[in-house]
């Protein structure tokens, strides 16, 4: 077979569409439509076999930009939706768009029994800790006492932390990036797509319009080094400007920070473990930023990938089952349990 | 197979009857529905015609021996064909007082009562708030009553096995059906091959329950307590092979044979609810014809699971009651708008809210609707029958297929738990519906559609070429591309109705069975069927000249409906809802139709039609 009859490799061009991208200018959800399109490419899947799910949420038009085939059903069941069409067709590589008031709100009870199941599907949380299609309403990640529309006088909620929540779920893949760390961004995804369970990544996204800079500690130059810490398998967890902090084990099996020197160094700091399969560990890294002095995490919390796929399971059984009754007999189904003849 | 030969001769003087209701009537834990079903399948398998009516409390073990804890079983069986289970009751086990006390008004005058009173004593009085003994006090002197001692009796039966006494009453229940088998000459090898099946793995409550029935068999035998015993002979059926049929069990075997017809896999997306469960019970046992059950987290992933296997290309259904109905909604409305092919089954129950869950009802027509936002039209089909759903469940899937929509499928409670004689159809002549998948790129446009149906193409992904996008907001015709122009909308909303006004040309035209013209025209749906064929029959042989037209396509309606209604000097519409298809005849049709209207979780009983019927003939 010579190398003319193979179809040129895919592009990102070949993932955008001709639809008019309809986001706020300087909007996030650009920046991570970009790092997807970039991504996608390099999988080695087939364009067709590609398909991008969404709820309800300006992250939600994710798949209209997306030449694949696309679905963008309704608030809240992406999950849902997306878990019927890998039990039909398990070969597919189903990709879900979502934001935190989609996937955590209206949709949190599909997100969680999504991920208890380990349905082999991507999940993209584009978190912006605000209601944005409707205009500026606190959402569930939202901090608390949040003045906005709906609560001129302060939020009431406690937020929730998506990473928690996953981790809590049990999912087998749990990541975070942030929308402006575009390198961060597509590394992390391209780790998400050889996972083939549930992989669920949280996107911390600036919303422009009605939460701007709610994740600038974070994105900003300066504090960045400080404030966040990568997480890396098998390597030990420095984070700072100069990169002389790290976190430690108590004796009492909770984390600390601790400041290099006096005796202190890397070779006492936890060593990340994304692959272990109990998921206390990563739960208690994912606590770590509500925490005073502690950085925020991003990067791959967990990617234990021994639990088989539920559309693997649902389709094995139905195999099993025919291996061992033969392929049913509709005739004989009809015919079947007590009959009398009437002649 | 008739197995007449098999029943032991009896000395006792036998009448031969044509007809006879046996009410089964104890408390939930006292396996009164196993018991009416082993009476059933008896009656069925000798050849009889029937009709069952199974009615029990929505509390698994309310208090024992308490008035909401009564659960009761009925049988009509009959040498001729029968309609319903029958208005009135020929016979009633009563295994308590409670169960006394809720059915006894249901017994003809001088029908016969057998009641186990062994549990009449002053305590089980006390539960069934009686403040004397039914079986002392003359009350009853109108029926031929039966006090038999059915624990003691049961436990003498059976002492020398070392069961406790908890296990041996267990078994009064099969006591209780030997004496009624008796009573009916009938065979009890059906009922015996039952319990070896059912405790196969326990081989002395094969022997208990054995030895109960027949204890009971041979108690009648010996003690001649009945005088007479009685000869129902088989019904004089369509000749073919028969077997007894529920509704939901009927359902489960359309969707199968569906999925065969069509080649297409079948999912379903279900979440447990009464009166529906069954269907995903029977179904998820049918893994070796490739069906795919899946139990959701809740009703809106019922039903979204079934959208995205429907997009990916298998026959989805989502079967529920009339609550989870209610949270499928806004995903209704998205099947809609994205024009995909959906069944979704509603086995009615009591509303609003949770309701009576236990029983019938037929109030969720004009949800099945119009119980969407915005314009959102829907096929809506219902069953006549339990045999009927399996008709109707493969009508749906075809026309789900054809036109690319969603179809709802209404049933009840009463049908889906009721039984009745089904025969067997031929594989043959169940028509394929093979399925077409959009393969071709060059002329491939999402909403572009077929002339005839208006269908737009099934594009399953994974499909070179065919890469696009559909969702919930408004589309381009006939790219699908989002658009909210104010006369692409008009156009959109008008093609879906257009749509589903087309599957009209599947329907054929409807002729009421009954006179084709007269005085009076009942036009009803669903469950009804029963106690309405019944009444028409009993009023025609009064000379009345009445027509029955039952209406199984709501949505649409079919063609001729309109002419035919003007056939007739009066309409009556008779349901057990406030008047919703009547409603909707009144608008649609502008007919002066009247509505006979019973609210009680219960089916019309066919004096309830003969009243009605005569009261507006004006007789």
């Amino acid at each position: 077979m010579g190398t003319a009859t193979l179809p040129p490799p895919l592009t990102k061009k070949d993932f955008q569409t001709d639809q008019e991208v309809r986001w706020c200018p300087g909007c996030g959800d650009y920046a991570i439509l970009s790092a997807v399109q970039s991504v996608f490419p390099e999988l080695g899947i087939k364009r067709e076999n590609f398909v991008v799910v969404s709820g309800i949420g300006c992250s939600s038009r994710f798949p209209y930009y997306m030449n694949t085939f696309g679905f963008h059903t309704i608030h809240g069941r992406a999950p849902a939706v997306a878990t019927g069409i890998k039990a039909i067709r398990p070969d597919l590589e189903v990709w879900v768009a979502t934001g935190d008031g989609d996937a955590l709100s209206i949709g949190g009870n599909h997100t969680i029994h999504m991920l208890r199941r380990n349905v082999g599907i991507k999940v993209l949380l584009f978190n912006n800790k605000i209601y944005g299609l409707t205009k500026g309403q606190y959402s569930p990640t939202s901090e608390y006492n949040k003045k906005t529309k709906s609560t001129p006088f302060g939020s009431l909620d406690r937020p929730f932390n998506p990473i928690s929540l996953a981790i809590g779920s049990e999912a087998t893949f749990v990541a975070r990036s942030v929308d402006v760390f575009q390198g961060h961004l597509k590394e992390t995804l391209k780790h998400a797509a050889a996972h083939r369970g549930s992989a669920f990544v949280e996107i911390l996204q600036n919303c422009n319009i009605f939460n701007d800079g709610a994740w600038f500690s974070l994105t900003e130059r300066d504090a960045r080094s400080e404030h966040v810490i990568q997480l890396e398998h098998g390597k030990p967890l420095v984070f700072g400007k100069n990169r002389d902090k790290g976190i430690r084990r108590k004796p009492d099996g909770d984390i600390e920070v601790v400041q290099f020197g006096n005796g202190i160094t890397e070779s006492d700091l936890v060593v990340h473990d994304a692959h272990h399969p109990r998921p206390s560990y990563a739960f208690l890294l994912s606590h770590m930023e509500h925490r005073p002095g502690f950085p925020t995490p991003i990067g791959v919390f967990r990617a234990w990938d021994d639990l088989p796929r539920y559309e693997d399971v649902m389709n094995q059984q139905i195999k099993d089952v025919i291996a061992k009754r033969g392929p049913g007999d509709l005739g004989k189904l009809l015919r079947a349990g007590d009959t009398w003849e009437v002649k | 197979m008739s197995t007449l030969a098999e029943v032991p001769p009896v000395k006792n003087k036998r009448e031969v009857l044509d007809q006879a209701v046996i009410r089964f009537a104890g408390d939930s834990g006292d396996g009164m529905q196993i018991t009416g079903s082993q009476f059933t399948n008896t009656a069925a398998l000798y050849g009889n015609d029937i009709a069952t009516f199974p009615d029990y409390p929505a509390e698994i073990r309310a208090p024992a021996g308490t008035i909401p804890g009564v659960s009761g079983f009925q049988l009509h069986f009959s040498s001729n064909e029968v309609y319903t289970p029958g208005d009135a009751i020929d016979v009633l086990i009563a295994m308590n007082p409670a169960a006394l006390k809720v059915n006894v008004a249901d017994l003809k005058a001088n029908g016969i009562l057998i009641v186990n009173s062994d549990s009449f004593k002053e305590g089980d009085l006390r539960k069934a708030q009686m403040t004397s003994n039914p079986l002392e006090d003359h009350s009853l002197d109108k029926f031929r009553l039966f006090s038999v001692e059915l624990e003691r009796l049961t436990r003498r039966s059976l002492e020398h096995l070392g069961l406790d006494a908890k296990s041996m009453d267990r078994c009064k229940n099969f006591f209780a059906l030997g004496m009624c088998y008796w009573l009916y000459n009938r065979s009890m090898d059906p009922t015996v091959r039952w319990i070896e099946d059912k405790f196969k793995n326990k081989p002395l409550l094969v022997e208990a329950n054995k030895l109960a029935l027949k204890g009971g068999y041979s108690y009648c035998e010996a003690t001649e307590a009945f005088q007479i015993s009685y000869e129902i002979p088989p019904a004089q059926l369509t000749p073919g092979l028969y077997r007894s049929m529920s509704g939901n069990q009927a359902l489960a075997l359309g969707f199968v044979t569906a999925s065969q017809k069509s080649g297409l896999r079948l999912f379903q997306g279900s979440y447990p609810i009464t009166p529906a469960s069954d269907i995903l019970h029977e179904l998820s046992q049918y893994k070796d014809f490739g069906v795919m059950t899946f139990q959701a987290e809740d009703e809106i992933a019922a039903i979204t699971s079934a959208i995205g296997a429907a997009y990916a290309g298998a026959l989805a259904i989502t079967t529920t009651s009339g609550p989870g109905m209610a949270l499928k909604t806004e995903a209704l409305g998205l099947a809609v708008a994205v024009e995909i092919p959906l069944v979704i089954c509603d086995i009615q129950r009591g509303g609003p809210s949770t309701g009576l869950p236990t029983k019938t009802e037929q109030a969720d027509l004009l949800q099945a609707l119009f119980g969407r936002n915005s314009e959102a039209p829907i096929p809506v089909l219902a069953a006549a029958t339990p045999a009927d759903c399996f008709w109707v469940a493969i009508e749906a899937c075809r026309i789900a297929v054809k036109y690319m929509v969603p179809v709802i499928i209404l049933s009840d409670g009463y049908l889906a738990n009721g039984a009745e004689p089904w025969r067997i159809p031929e594989l043959k002549d169940i028509p394929d519906f093979p399925v077409k998948f959009a393969s071709d790129p060059v002329s491939f446009l999402p909403y572009k559609r077929d002339p005839h149906t208006l269908a737009r193409p099934w594009a399953v992904p994974g499909t070179p070429g065919l890469e696009h996008r559909i969702g919930g907001l408004e589309k381009q015709d006939p790219t699908g591309n989002i658009n909210y122009e104010p006369l692409n909308h008009e156009n959109m909303v008008r093609v879906r109705a257009a749509k589903v006004a087309a599957v009209a040309q599947d329907i054929p035209n409807v002729l009421p069975a009954g006179d084709p013209e007269g005085d009076l025209l009942i036009v009803a749906w669903g469950s009804t069927c029963g106690s309405i064929t019944a009444a028409l029959k009993a009023q025609r042989a009064k000379g009345r000249r009445i027509g029955h037209l039952h209406l199984r396509h709501l949505n649409p309606l079919p063609s001729n409906l309109g002419e035919v209604l003007k056939r007739y000097k009066k309409v009556l519409v008779p349901e057990l809802n406030m008047g919703q298809l009547l409603w909707v005849l009144r608008a649609k049709f502008l007919v002066d139709a009247v509505g006979l209207n019973k609210i009680q979780g219960r089916p019309f009983k066919q004096a309830e039609l003969d009243q009605k019927i005569e009261e507006m003939l004006g007789l």
